[in-house]
């Protein structure tokens, strides 16, 4: 399949490069590249009439399974990947569902339903997917509440949003993987724009969360925090406490930032957190992953710092992207999703250079320097994802609607 | 971070792209990992399981190098075929260029090689083939391309790295001797380098512990301050001019790039090239020169300071899939471990590796396909891959390489090196230091230039080109390959080195070269020579105590103490006595290298040696002839002969004296020169070889017959004597009627002069 397309063999190839050298970090870029990476991929395969998906859905794991191994810390690439892989099967389903229902209703659709689906094209493709979901398994709380007010009838009747077109050529099959493609292409598109949103849509939020004068504590650095207090600084006054965030001190550009908005922020050390958590009305930090069991991923000394604030009853609030919400279940976090970074980090080597060896009969020294904290579910008061807040027990409900259990193990 | 970077780069480079280029030097053009280096060349070595020169090429792929022109010359073919087959040929915007030569002996005619192609376009990243580094080149080069915009002298700069000397050995962690570097601390210009050039290791035992340094008057004159650092560590990385090439051309005789091109620049003043420093902080950069440092640097990749290149990330040759547990034990994919087996930690092992039960491994690599059996214990040992070690085996601090097989109930102890292929017969103890390969220790010839880093491989003088000095090299391929070939067919082991059912020839450890193998050893310093030198150390202390106070005080305030004249004095003349005994050890191996030839011509290449080493040294004539006469009475001493009877020494000496008669005359200039031979040739009687002392008239008369020595000299040498003590009159009494004679005659034909 790669011949076809040695351009885009070459993109995935220098993505991975980089994502092996680590010169593409985070969640976001990460998550963005992919997605892009995957809508090339998919425009470029060329489909058999037979298996249409599933030679798609082949095409993206093999590109994503590399992209996923070259760093493997990086969950955010198999969660995008997992996701349009889903997006892949929904859209097949539902042209399924059309190919079937489309002959026995052929006559019950008119011009007005047409032009309504053609406005709805972009979404079409969800609706029927929530369809099936209702379809195949319990109807979720956040489904019926999302799909009413567009309407009503799509849970129930998702056959009947089918365009004439469509089932005009449906015995095409040229126009069905063309549909396909096209449709699937949508999807990823819309989940693009979801990654590069998403902040700006937790942002939205922040007023129902922060109030007048109430102190904040965060730690680390993340696009989403920063748009999130400066969204509520619009509106209220509020002082922001901020971890320095050890050994790689983004909490100092953290600071910056805010100050520079006109925020009242205090630097404190990470040690610090437990002396000044009594004066916090709540922690709000972001994530680097979620996992399905509600855990969270986040800069090292995080889990203290949540530790903290269960002790002081403080709520303790993640901001997170959907496209961070991992499958997965956290085994052995502390070590399997942990990236152990560079000593130089927290130590000169210089300085111990000469204890660092035994050689001489001297003093043994290492340091160890993770990049990440697992905290447990059970210390986490409330996410604030794209699509609302949730609680951390509803996580897995999240990962049901999202992802197709079959693609959790690639 | 690496993004924001990457972009600024671009900027910079938007105006005028000219790829940045680099040069690596797949050969090191040293024998320090021998006998391995003898069937695979060093830059293919495993470290940690990936080839050295994976780690190299991936740092210059990461830090925007876009074109690479790798030299190969020993095993040119091996390193040509493997990066055919690594996918380093396909990546994109990094274009790797193979220059392969058959006739460098050295950097220098690698570097002149490479010049003659004109391939090098703009400044360029000199880096040896076995350098493991993470650092960032953007600050480096911008520095460099700003200085050069303002002083077109500014050819080089070099990567620095702060790293502590062992303060017992007084060796850096790689196993490297002190590096004593005077830095600009403004402009951050190197003013002087020595990295403990002179074979000092050979009895580093007789080595100052402390050093002295001689800087000339005009590096402190017109600057503020200098800086005198110990604790930097040379990163062999070295971002140069095109000119550092046209350099090499033009001044031939440069060898190896620190020792020759560095001081050459340094000590060049009417040229006024200037040499910068760049010192990294927060990054990793070292070099595997010896052994030590094989087992350092693999212990700080182990430890991650090499980050991102470290096993669990793939990168180059190494696939990546290995996955890190706490306390750094990485395993790879696919290895079985029993139930009982204890992996300590600082472990690696690699895809494939099977361990059976109760065995304990620690602070060890563990190559691919491996095979332990029950109970072994392997401990700081680098175990490549496919190698079998059979049940009860010990290994301690040792290096086993490709497909060597240990039976059961083996021993090694500390520092055993095992070349490719050998086997250990069960229950044979391997002692200490050995080196075992299956292809033979080339013959004595070779050895002795083996503190020459650049002489490569067994000796076959013929092969040395013209113009170049006349080291004994060739070009490894052909030799070692036939050496391999017989070896196989021969197939007759010594039991007794191998053990029983073993294979393998045990490599001697060069007389004198003891103290070089611990230093280069992957194995600690005994504790017994620990203790020793410290004994030592102490025992310096007390006699230096006011020499130290006055260089420690020079060290932290550099500028003052080294302005003290009498200070200056009284280093100078310390530095010149110990300077001098390397020189008249070098000056005696290049007559012993004549000595075996049996052409006459090397005289000619003898003289233009010593010449050499005479303005290295910066010594006059008197000391050359001082030095070879010395060399002389060695030989002649070597040559078999009864203590009692001093004939046969007298009639060996003679011949010894005849024959090289010519050559000593090359150094005798002046009569000055003539009563330094004397003197020395006194030295010698009373402290090295007493044996000479009842033959001091007779040889003296020999020289004197022969002309080597002129009546003048004889006499002004007596005259010399006489205000000297009794016990330095010994030998000009024992002379006293020869030198009457003299005078007698000289007298004589004065008179008859005069008539």
């Amino acid at each position: 399949m790669g011949a076809a397309m040695p351009d885009l063999q070459a993109a995935v190839d220098d993505f991975c490069t980089k994502l092996r050298r680590r010169q593409v970090e985070g969640s976001m870029d990460t998550a963005k590249f992919t997605a892009l990476l995957l809508r090339q991929v998919i425009s470029h395969q060329r489909i058999p009439p037979s298996a249409q998906a599933s030679t798609l859905i082949d095409a993206v794991k093999s590109v994503g399974l590399r992209m996923i191994d070259a760093n493997r810390l990086e969950l955010a690439i198999g969660n995008v990947v997992r996701r349009v892989l889903h997006i892949i099967r929904e859209e097949d389903a539902s042209l399924e569902t059309d190919g079937v229902t489309g002959i026995n209703l052929i006559t019950d659709s008119d011009d007005e339903n047409d032009g309504y689906n053609i406005a709805q094209s972009g979404v079409s493709a969800a609706a029927v997917a929530a369809a099936n979901r209702s379809a195949l398994r319990a109807p979720s709380l956040h489904n019926l509440l999302e799909w009413i007010p567009s309407s009503g009838a799509t849970t129930t009747v998702g056959p009947t949003i089918t365009d004439p077109e469509v089932r005009s050529r449906s015995s095409d099959k040229n126009s069905r993987s063309w549909k396909l493609k096209h449709s699937v292409i949508e999807g990823v598109n819309e989940l693009l724009n979801d990654i590069e949103n998403y902040h700006s849509q937790v942002a939205e939020q922040a007023l129902e969360h922060i109030h007048q004068n109430e102190v904040i504590l965060t730690q680390g650095r993340s696009r989403t925090l920063l748009h999130f207090l400066l969204e509520a600084r619009k509106k209220r006054s509020f002082q922001v406490f901020i971890c320095e965030g050890a050994p790689r001190y983004d909490g100092h550009i953290l600071a910056k930032e805010l100050a520079e908005a006109d925020l009242q922020t205090t630097v404190i050390t990470d040690s610090a957190v437990f002396a000044m958590i009594s004066r916090v009305n709540m922690v709000i930090v972001g994530a680097h992953a979620v996992m399905a069991n509600g855990g969270v991923i986040g800069p090292v000394g995080l889990h203290m710092v949540a530790l903290a604030a269960r002790r002081h009853a403080v709520p303790f609030v993640v901001l997170t992207g959907l496209h961070k919400l991992c499958p997965l279940y956290p085994h052995n976090p502390h070590v399997l999703l942990n990236d152990m970074r560079s000593p130089s980090e927290i130590l000169d080597f210089g300085d111990v250079s000469d204890c660092l060896d035994d050689t001489t009969g001297g003093p043994r020294l290492r340091a160890v320097n993770p990049a990440f904290d697992y905290v447990p579910p059970e210390l986490i008061s409330l996410f604030i994802t794209d699509s609302g807040g949730h609680n951390p027990s509803y996580l897995y409900r999240l990962v049901a609607e999202y992802y197709s259990p079959e693609d959790f193990a690639l | 971070m690496a993004q924001k970077k990457g972009s600024k780069q671009e900027v910079a480079d938007d105006e005028i792209h000219v790829p940045l280029q680099a040069i690596l030097m797949a050969d090191s053009f040293a024998q320090k990992f021998r006998p391995i280096t003898l069937e695979r060349p060093k830059v293919l070595l495993p470290l940690v399981n990936v080839p050295m020169i994976d780690y190299t090429l991936e740092w210059l792929a990461s830090a925007g190098v876009e074109e690479v022109f790798v030299f190969c010359c020993a095993h040119a073919k091996q390193v040509t075929t493997y990066l055919d087959r690594s996918n380093w040929r396909s990546q994109p915007n990094f274009a790797i260029t193979i220059i392969e030569s058959h006739d460098c002996l050295s950097i220098g005619d690698a570097l002149r090689f490479i010049d003659q192609r004109n391939v090098v376009r703009g400044d360029f990243v000199l880096v040896s083939g076995d350098v493991v580094s993470n650092m960032p080149l953007t600050e480096v080069l911008r520095q460099h391309k700003e200085r050069r915009k303002k002083d077109k002298l500014s050819v080089m700069t070099m990567v620095v790295k702060r790293s502590k000397l062992s303060p017992i050995t007084h060796q850096s962690r790689l196993g490297n001797n002190e590096l004593v570097l005077v830095i600009d601390p403004a402009s951050k210009q190197l003013l002087y380098y020595d990295a403990g050039f002179e074979p000092a290791n050979k009895d580093s035992s007789q080595r100052q512990i402390v050093k002295h340094v001689i800087l000339d008057k005009s590096i402190v004159a017109d600057r503020s301050a200098v800086q005198l650092c110990t604790d930097l560590q040379d990163c062999h990385i070295d971002i140069c001019s095109p000119e550092v090439l046209m350099l090499f051309t033009d001044n031939f005789d440069y060898q190896r790039l620190r020792r020759d091109f560095v001081k050459g620049l340094l000590s060049d003043e009417v040229m006024g090239n200037k040499v910068y420093t760049y010192e990294i902080y927060r990054d990793y950069a070292a070099r595997v020169d010896n052994l030590r440092a094989y087992d350092t640097i693999s212990k700080d990749i182990i430890h991650r300071w090499t980050y991102p290149l470290v096993p669990d990330i793939q990168f180059g040759g190494n696939r990546g899939a290995s996955k890190l547990d706490r306390c750094n034990v990485y395993k790879g994919p696919g290895i079985v471990i029993s139930r009982t087996a204890k992996i300590g930690e600082n472990t690696v092992l690699g895809e494939g590796t099977v361990i059976g039960e109760n065995s304990v491994i620690v602070n060890s690599v563990i190559g691919r396909g491996c095979i332990i059996g029950n109970n072994a214990i392997v401990e700081n040992s680098y175990v490549w891959n496919n190698v079998t070690i059979g049940d009860d085996a010990r290994m301690k601090e040792s290096v086993v390489c490709d497909g060597v097989v240990v039976k059961s109930g083996a021993v090694m102890e500390p520092g055993v090196v095992l070349s490719f292929k050998v086997v250990i017969g069960s229950d044979f103890t391997v002692p200490a230091y050995s080196k075992i390969s299956l292809v033979a220790q080339p013959t004595e010839e070779g050895s002795s230039d083996e503190e020459l880093e650049c002489a490569d491989t067994t000796s076959d003088a013929g092969e040395s080109p013209p113009g170049s000095l006349p080291v004994e090299l060739s070009t490894p391929n052909g030799a070692s390959s036939e050496i391999l070939m017989d070896s196989v067919a021969a197939r007759q082991w010594d039991s007794s080195e191998v053990g029983n059912q073993g294979a393998g020839f045990k490599w001697i450890i060069k007389e004198g070269s003891q103290t070089e193998e611990w230093r280069h050893s992957v194995a600690p310093f005994p504790k017994e020579l620990l203790e020793d030198i410290l004994k030592r150390q102490i025992h310096y202390d007390n006699e230096d105590a006011i020499d130290s106070g006055a260089i420690s005080g020079a060290e932290s305030t550099p500028s003052t103490g080294l302005n003290d004249d009498d200070d200056v004095d009284d280093l100078d003349q310390d530095e010149q006595e110990n300077d001098s005994s390397f020189f008249e050890r070098e000056v005696e191996e290049t007559f012993r290298r004549a000595v075996s030839e049996t052409s006459g011509v090397q005289q000619d290449h003898v003289v233009l040696e010593v010449n050499a080493l005479k303005l290295a040294y910066n010594l006059s004539f008197s000391d050359c002839a001082g030095a070879m006469f010395r060399a002389f009475l060695n030989l002649a001493l070597e040559e078999p002969h009864t203590s009692s009877a001093s004939g046969e020494l007298l009639s060996n000496t003679t011949l010894v004296i005849t024959k090289w008669a010519p050559l000593l005359k090359r150094f005798l200039k002046s009569e000055d020169d003539e009563v330094e031979v004397l003197l020395k040739f006194e030295e010698v009687c009373v402290e090295a070889s007493k044996e000479f002392a009842r033959l001091f008239v007779l040889i003296l008369q020999l020289l004197y017959d022969k002309d080597l020595i002129s009546e003048d000299a004889i006499l002004s040498w007596a005259f010399e004597k006489k205000g000297a003590d009794e016990s330095d009159k010994v030998f000009v009494k024992q002379c006293e009627k020869f030198i009457q004679w003299l005078q007698e005659a000289s007298e004589e034909e004065d008179q008859e002069e005069e008539t």
